[in-house]
């Protein structure tokens, strides 16, 4: 897949992000630009290279599987835009 | 004046009595009454809360309280927006948080009310941390003390304006990418990036998780010791910080640095570095070598390739952490028919231009039949970048560069094209990307106008004791982070 055909529309709508027609168009020809400078990658040969996900020298961190404090129900629907009897409040999902 | 002094010269005037934590409060917030209608740094603060936390820290110091347990007492400390203090608004420059009101402290905050600190305001920055200059706020940019034609730099740039304004005695910021050097060195100041894993994220907005720390600008190389001390170590609640011995990083400064090895790589000597910049950072390493310290040429061969890197990595992580933002639990809600079109019509109209730019790159280098080719093969050449560092680290102690190719840019210049913004992060990404901690000193002006340049000092993962030790020995012997701004 070549940058020129990255396509917009099909990338923001798995983001959920609406576009607008003239942020389509400057986004289309601004992430193209960027993949076009990204393509550089392809220099290298790393098939024989492990990924680094991250830098931390650990693995696996757990902790002790207990009851903890948390926020009470009121200070965590707080910021919700729309609450009602202790929810959040969302638009209908099923008929 | 109080808001111009260092932490360790107001702590000793506290301790001493000969001021009190509401006479430098109120110093800090007469600042900002008189510079900041000019420079934008803050995007808020509550005078009476933090002259309120003053009159505390007074009460404790009259009781008798300990400088040594509690090493910022009365000290006025404001933070970029994009940290959470119970209570406070946090709105990580962007519209989309609303009137989002942080329900707990983050980790550094709570360590930093536990030193003593009042923590007063909060800080202008690029929306999610996304940019090189502010101009990506969503609410407004900020200036550059130093010339107010000028971007701060970003994306921590009303961190770094306060501190080189004197509106707050220290700060804190955040590094994705150089958010925190990069706008230390426009501005004058110091700034660190520690280590990842050396302090703790939790309560940090994250951007991109195996990528960002959070870290202090302040005015002199002790200032950032004292902070990185009380904000560093374990903490249960990131599962990322690491159980590493924090060190009275303070107690390390001062030492003779004679024979400490400093790497020069040939790489980071690229066409578009500003001469004015080179003369000032190869005048910084004849400094250096004058104090005792050995400088050698070193290579980081796959220098060129850690943008690249960074722009499908940070993109990448930022586009399923900011999954958040969608108008259910926070923040802004668009209503649409159904959650689905209510999700896009919120993150459409919520996120700015960049934001979005960010966020649809990520998914698309995750998306399903370009994984491999994209966001898999960064993850290996991020692999080759680290291992560049930890050879380098076989035979230096620090590497050497320029924090950035020149000095602050025009408000303007390049919020046009955002791959030449990206490009202004080439000398601070591959320190993210690699998880090693680096600072930025000032090491001199351009001539005209003048504007501050600063020098990147890099360290070993966990060596942030060996260049505070450098910083500091340089700083002192030259005395650049004296210069103060012709303010407005």
């Amino acid at each position: 897949m070549s940058a020129m055909e990255f396509d917009v529309r099909y990338a923001a709508r798995l983001a959920h992000i609406e576009l607008t027609c003239a942020e389509e168009q400057k986004l289309s020809a601004q992430l193209a630009n960027i993949l076009g400078y990204v393509e550089k990658l392809k220099e290298l040969e790393v098939s024989q290279v492990e990924p680094t996900a991250h830098a931390v020298p650990m693995i696996n961190v757990t902790r002790p599987d207990e009851v903890r404090f948390g926020l009470t129900n009121d200070e965590a629907l707080r910021n919700a835009p729309a609450r009602a009897g202790g929810l959040f409040l969302v638009p209908k999902i099923v008929e | 004046m109080l808001n111009q002094l260092t932490i360790s010269e107001l702590t000793g005037k506290l301790a001493k009595r000969e001021c009190s934590a509401r006479e430098a409060m109120q110093a800090c917030l007469d600042q900002i009454q008189r510079v900041d209608r000019r420079i934008k740094a803050f995007l808020g603060y509550d005078a009476a809360d933090a002259l309120a936390q003053a009159k505390a820290a007074d009460k404790a110091i009259a009781d008798g309280a300990d400088f040594k347990q509690r090493p910022l007492l009365g000290v006025p400390v404001a933070v970029k927006d994009v940290l959470c203090v119970k209570g406070h608004p946090c709105n990580c420059g962007s519209k989309i948080l609303g009137k989002f009101v942080s329900p707990y402290d983050a980790t550094v905050i709570e360590r930093l009310k536990a030193a003593g600190a009042i923590i007063f305001g909060r800080l202008n920055m690029d929306e999610f941390a996304m940019g090189s200059s502010t101009e990506n706020s969503a609410f407004f940019t900020t200036l550059n003390p130093w010339d107010t034609a000028r971007i701060p730099g970003g994306s921590s740039g009303g961190s770094a304006a306060a501190v080189a304004a004197d509106e707050a005695i220290a700060t804190l910021g955040s590094d994705t990418g150089g958010s925190i050097r990069q706008p230390a060195a426009l501005c004058g100041v110091v700034g660190l990036k520690p280590t990842y894993g050396r302090v703790s994220r939790y309560g940090l907005v994250a951007f991109a998780s195996s990528l960002d720390q959070i870290g202090p600008f302040s005015k002199d190389v002790r200032d950032a010791a004292v902070i990185m001390s009380v904000i560093s170590g374990l903490d249960p609640r990131d599962s990322t910080s690491v159980p590493e011995a924090v060190p009275d990083y303070a107690d390390a400064l001062g030492g003779n640095i004679k024979g400490l090895k400093l790497g020069l790589p040939k790489e980071y000597m690229i066409g578009g570095l500003d001469p004015e910049v080179k003369a000032a950072v190869d005048a910084a390493v004849r400094q250096l070598q004058k104090l005792g310290a050995e400088a050698r040429e070193i290579s980081l061969p796959h220098t060129d390739y850690a943008a690249a890197t960074y722009y499908i990595i940070a993109p990448a992580e930022a586009s399923a952490n900011l999954a958040r933002f969608d108008g259910i639990r926070y923040g802004l809600r668009v209503d649409g028919a159904d959650p689905v079109e209510l999700y896009g019509k919120t993150r459409g109209a919520g996120f700015g231009a960049e934001v979005k730019r960010r966020i649809i790159l990520g998914t698309y280098v995750l998306s399903s039949g370009y994984y491999d080719a994209y966001y898999l093969r960064a993850q290996k050449v991020r692999t080759l970048i680290r291992q560049d560092f930890l050879k380098a680290f076989e035979q230096v102690d620090s590497i050497v560069t320029p924090t950035t190719p020149t000095a602050a840019f025009k408000v303007g210049e390049k919020s046009d094209d955002p791959l030449q913004m990206y490009l202004s992060d080439v000398f601070t990404v591959a320190a993210n990307v690699a998880g090693i901690c680096g600072i930025s000193v000032p090491c001199g002006f351009t001539q005209s106008p003048k504007l501050p340049i600063g020098l990147q000092l890099l360290g070993k993962p966990f060596g942030e004791a060996t260049i505070l030790k450098l910083a500091h020995a340089y700083e002192q012997s030259t005395g650049w982070h004296r210069e103060k701004p012709p303010l407005p």
